[in-house]
This record gives structure tokens, sequence and C-alpha cells, in this order.
């Protein structure tokens, strides 16, 4: 079970109509409680695959830093990540399987359907190595709050190449 | 120096998120990161001693692979090391 916040389920899904027809991509911070994750805070991230990015997406490792040291300060952890799936359905892929692996994780997708949020789907990576690492799909609760916004937007930063 | 743990290797580390550790070198903090903790090793390198090429290290705000020493690059008491494995994706 992934428990969202109103806030930060509305804003991932915004997120994928911003960038539509290109995909988006970001961080949940929350705390891990015993069934699954409980997300407070999203993080919009830059897309660094601009050769392609209307079907793939990467966080450029120097904003994850970042990322992590905001979820620091802010008394959380990095519990998932989500990206869109322009124009496709929101069900994990096998290069988002292969280029996973942040295992106990929650990977959320949205579907964005010419230039519409659709569906939000997310899948646990479970396992315990990247040999027996497997998407295990889970339920999405949200839970509506009055508070305002909790979303921060990491400056997104060019990834150097190899 | 202080490396940061992030979520997935957690468990491997006693759930610590942060640790200290004393090294001369970035690789030498590695090393003694993984003697206290050696179910991390299998997480970090491969059997060959390479560091895996999800895992990313970052001294303070740069990525090792980048600095001119790699990870013979001497650290002190005050600097981080950062492991984050890469997010990527897409269909």
């Amino acid at each position: 079970m992934l428990r969202v916040t109103r806030t930060v389920y509305d804003a991932m899904r915004a997120h994928g109509e911003e960038t539509y027809p290109h995909e988006c991509c970001g961080a949940l911070l929350g705390r891990a409680a015993e069934d699954g994750w409980q997300i407070e805070a999203v993080v919009k991230a830059g897309n660094t695959r601009t050769d392609s990015a209307h079907n793939r997406y990467q966080i450029a490792p120097a904003e994850l830093v970042k990322i992590e040291r905001e979820a620091r300060s802010r008394g959380l952890s990095i519990g998932g990540f989500y990206h869109s799936h322009p124009d496709h359905p929101a069900q994990w892929s096998t290069t988002d399987f292969a280029e996973a692996h942040w295992l106990g994780c929650s990977y959320v997708i949205t579907a964005v359907e010419q230039g519409k949020a659709a569906i939000t789907n997310s899948f646990l990576l479970a396992g315990v190595t990247e040999e027996d690492k497997r998407f295990e799909s889970e339920d999405i609760e949200v839970i509506e709050t009055t508070e305002p916004a909790n979303e921060s937007l990491a400056a997104p930063i060019e990834s150097k190449k190899a | 120096m202080t490396i940061y743990i992030p979520t997935p290797l957690r468990p491997y580390a006693a759930g610590n998120d942060a640790l200290e550790v004393q090294a001369g070198t970035v690789s030498g903090a590695l090393d003694e990161l993984t003697r206290t903790f050696p179910d991390l090793r299998k997480h970090l390198f491969t059997e060959e001693g390479k560091l895996r090429a999800f895992v990313n290290v970052y001294l303070n705000d740069e990525d090792v692979r980048y600095l001119p020493e790699r990870d013979a690059t001497a650290v002190s008491t005050t600097d981080t090391l950062s492991i984050v494995p890469s997010i990527a994706g897409g269909y």
C-alpha cells in the first residue's frame, strides 16, 4: 500500500501534464510504515534524457544527492519515484524494470493521454538483491488534507557523460 | 567523514541513514563501511570488486568517477560521501 497526500498525488499527475508529450519524473519523500510508504512530499526533477524524452527519463545523480539532502533536512526518506508514460499505459516496462535499483521503494507511473493525466499506478520494487528483484503492484491510498502544498523543485542539473 | 546511506541499503547498515568512518581516501571509506557492514558489499560492488554500474558515489557534490584521482581521492573529516543508486526508465 502506498499512501500519499492529495497534494502529492495531484502534483505528480499535474507534472505529467506539464511535461507532455515528454516524460516527467521526480522523487517521493516520506516515512516507512509497516505496510508501505507514507509519502508527504514530492520533489520534481529534471529529465536528463533530452535525446528521447517522450519515452525515457533519467534523474541526474547530482540532483538525487540534492534530493536526499532535502529529505534528510525534513526528517524524511526517499520512499519512491514517479514518472509519466505519455500516450502509453501506466504499466512498468522492461526498461523501467531494468533501470529500477531502489529496492523497497515505490515506483509510480501515470499514463498521460493527449495531455491529460489518466490512470496512476504504483509498483513496489520487491526483493533483496538485483538478482531477485521484482515489481509488485500496490494500491494507492490518497489521504485528503487541507495542508498547503508541500512541493519543491530541485534545480535540474545537466548530467556529465562518461 | 560522513557516509550517507540510501533507503534501499539501510537494512544492510543496521538501519542507519548516515555513518561516520575514519578514512584517508574515498576507497578507504567504502572499505571501512563494508568491513563494518559486510552485507553491503554485494550491493555496492561486483564480484570483481568494481563499483556496480548503477551505483553512484558522490564526494560532497562531485561524482567520484569524474575526479582526477577517482576513488583514490583524499578525504577529510568534514567531507561527505553519498551513495546514490541511479534512477531511470521509460517505455
